[in-house]
């Protein structure tokens, strides 16, 4: 085992399978010469020279495209954004083209991309640069998308986001690059694609949390261990395809469930993992699932605002004495 | 049938440019158009404009220093885009076009909430996050806004405001007030392709809307012609839109060129492409390494500061003497230092006011 920042352990994984692989390249936004807006793909460019590590303009919607080009004919790119919420300006060639060209030619093409960057908020940056898209973009068919909380399940599951032969969307975060954890040095570590975890085993409530609010769920549960509440944690890991297995198999051991999700409540991962719980699991439930969620409302810049809008662990609390009746 | 090149590591597709790759010998990211030779009386500005557009650009540079120390002290969050080196092209541009013309810019955009009515305490108040903020705490720092004033914000993702300036035009025109619009946007967002669907459109409208960009030579680390090919303005070309480029560190020149074109506009209706060269002195927000320019690149600029060339030429022309100068900087000084204790007593946000302003209507049914 070595201990690695997440950035580190993204950084590793693309190394590793660039060296493997010639056809693999890296193009995004500050990507070569400054070594990365966020330094994850510090000292590739040393390394593989600039012909594999493409710096772009600002200009999401022609490198995306240019990237889904290069794809359907024969390399494998990785995108990076600096961040998915510059990703909207790209989502024409995401959307559109990435997820369905495929589909639509009858299987003639294979489209092996990554885009990658962080998603979700990185503090008081106010609406435009604070949205959480793994759900908008797995209501889609066609693409996987994978939102990480530890280091070790960045690496691993990069490489195999990079293998695949499919689009993939792989989702960091700003504010955990720096997070240390240990990370498996097995030789050619890798991560099923769609696979949970459970993260924390316990016998009370099943918490569902991935992302950034994976952590927001841990620091809720070492409380929640000191009132003598055993919370087993799920982290889904990949968001599409996902692993319903593991959260249910969890639900009929605890009977109870809150979902932690860092995207509104409209329409989003929570939504979806509520209904899937109801429909395999309803005879087991001895609560009704809750979820913790941003509010309905764009992320406001006022630190005080900002607090109460991002979820933290005193909502995974109340949520949790919500389907325990302990209030 | 082409020959196969084999030797795969020439191949090189962005070019590298100024930058930690090269030798670290000045060479400019920019070059400067030579400024006007007018003086203020034939280009109709009085001697009390030009203390005013003196007044006015220290202010946008003393308030970002403070500003700056501000955020080292940990006093807010968030982004802090500096426009320090800029200033000529805010004061000259609103002092050009009239009070009710319309102004949008990105996120770099203290110093045009600062000439276009925010006053210094609702500027601080908003870097802080406090209610009594231009944009209610709610912005920060990117959307700086005055609309009342003409002043439709900041905006923080690169490009996004180009067509808004379009649109704004579009109104405009549509309601034949005669209002001009100025839609700035820095060097890097030319790289958009909403520059290109809005110019067309622009051209083909007759919309009476500037397309300025504020050429500072850098895009984050990205030396302009490493992320952009040819000279921007030659973007007009395509289009047939009359354009110009301008040295963007005199405020005279910025003047005299924004009179010009507005005048051109009011009669005929069009759209321009205006590139304005400029250097911004700190980095591209306040965690900037800034490893792809050199000192010295930095130097040969700040001797051509904008603040300092007004000032000088105040002093050269007798409108004002030192004592003046003094006078003016040490108000200016005060006005500042009293906008951040305004900030810091002022309240932060109602925790209601997060549902403030999601909608028109105040009982609009949120989903929970
Ligand atoms: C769509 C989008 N992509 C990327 C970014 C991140 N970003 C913010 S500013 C910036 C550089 C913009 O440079 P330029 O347009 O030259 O303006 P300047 O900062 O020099 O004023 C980048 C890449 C963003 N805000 N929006
Ligand atoms: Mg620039």
């Amino acid at each position: 085992m070595a201990e690695l920042q997440f950035r580190e352990a993204i950084r590793a994984a693309i190394d590793e399978e660039m060296a493997q692989d010639e056809d693999i390249f890296v193009m995004g936004e500050e990507v070569a010469e400054y070594d990365g807006a966020y330094k994850v793909t510090e000292g590739l460019l040393d390394k593989y020279g600039p012909k594999r590590l493409i710096d772009t303009p600002i200009a999401e919607l022609g490198f995306s495209g240019i990237g889904v080009g290069a794809a359907m004919n024969g390399l494998r790119p990785i995108i990076e954004f600096m961040t998915f919420n510059f990703a909207v300006l790209a989502a024409d060639q995401i959307i559109n083209h990435a997820s369905k060209i495929r589909y639509m030619t009858g299987g003639q093409v294979e489209i092996p991309i990554v885009f990658r960057g962080p998603n979700a908020s990185a503090g008081q940056l106010s609406a435009t640069h604070s949205v959480a898209y793994d759900a908008m973009y797995a209501h889609f068919p066609g693409m996987k998308v994978i939102y990480t909380s530890e280091p070790e399940d960045a690496k691993g599951l990069l490489k195999s986001a990079i293998r695949d032969p499919n689009p993939v969307l792989f989702m960091e975060s700003e504010q955990m690059y720096g997070l240390k954890g240990e990370v498996s040095d097995e030789e050619d570590f890798t991560i099923p694609i769609g696979k949970a975890k459970v993260k924390r085993e316990g016998s009370d409530v099943t918490v569902v949390a991935h992302g950034k609010m994976y952590h927001v769920a841990t620091q809720a549960a070492k409380q929640l261990e000191k009132e003598g509440v055993d919370i087993e944690i799920i982290d889904p890991r990949t968001v599409k395809p996902l692993d319903l297995e593991t959260i249910i198999k969890s639900i009929k051991k605890t009977n109870r469930c809150v979902i932690v999700d860092e995207a509104h409540p409209f329409g989003g991962l929570a939504a979806e993992v509520g209904y899937l719980i109801q429909r395999e699991a309803f005879d087991y439930l001895d609560a009704p699932v809750q979820r913790v969620t941003l509010p309905d409302t764009s992320a406001p810049f006022a630190k005080n605002l900002f607090d109460e809008w991002l979820p933290d662990a005193a909502d995974v609390i109340e949520a949790v004495n919500t389907v325990t009746y302990r209030k | 049938m082409a020959k196969k090149d084999k030797d795969t590591q020439e191949i090189q597709f962005t070019p590298s440019g100024t930058s930690i790759l090269t030798n670290g010998k000045i060479q400019k990211s920019t070059e400067l158009p030579s400024p006007t030779r007018k003086k203020h009386k034939s280009l109709g500005l009085s001697e009390e404009d030009l203390v005013a557009m003196f007044e006015q650009m220290y202010l946008q540079r003393r308030f970002e220093e403070r500003a700056m120390q501000m955020y080292q002290k940990g006093k807010f969050g968030g982004f802090l885009h500096l426009y320090m080196g800029q200033e000529a092209i805010s004061t000259g541009t609103v002092f050009a076009l009239n009070d009710d013309d319309d102004i949008i810019t990105a996120y770099r955009d203290h110093g045009w909430g600062l000439v276009r009515g925010v006053s210094p305490k609702e500027g601080m108040a908003e870097l802080y996050g406090k209610v009594t903020g231009c944009s209610r705490g709610k912005g920060g720092s990117m959307h700086f806004a005055n609309v009342e004033e003409h002043f439709w914000g900041g905006h923080g993702i690169v490009g996004g405001s180009i067509p808004l300036g379009g649109g704004i035009a579009f109104a405009n025109k549509y309601k034949q007030n005669g209002r001009v619009t100025a839609s700035f946007m820095g060097d890097g967002a030319v790289d958009q392709g909403v520059l290109h669907e809005t110019m067309n459109m622009a051209q083909n409208w007759g919309l009476p809307c500037i397309f300025a960009i504020e050429n500072n030579g850098y895009a984050m680390g990205t030396a302009v012609h490493r992320h952009s090919v040819g000279e921007l303005v030659d973007r007009a070309k395509g289009y047939g839109m009359k354009s110009a480029v301008i040295n963007g560190m005199d405020v005279f020149t910025v003047y005299e060129k924004m009179k010009e074109i507005a005048e051109d506009i009011r009669e005929n209706s069009n759209p321009w492409l205006l590139e304005i060269r400029t250097y911004r002195y700190r980095g591209h927000s306040m965690s900037d390494p800034m490893k792809y320019r050199t000192k010295e690149e930095l130097k040969e600029y700040e001797k051509l500061d904008p603040v300092e060339r007004i000032k000088q030429y105040l002093l050269d022309n007798d409108i004002i003497d030192e004592g003046k100068v003094e006078e003016i900087q040490d108000d200016i000084e005060d006005r500042v230092m009293e906008a951040i204790d305004f900030a810091e007593e002022s309240d932060f946000p109602e925790k209601s006011d997060l549902y403030k302003d999601v909608f028109v209507e105040d009982d609009y049914p949120f989903h929970t």
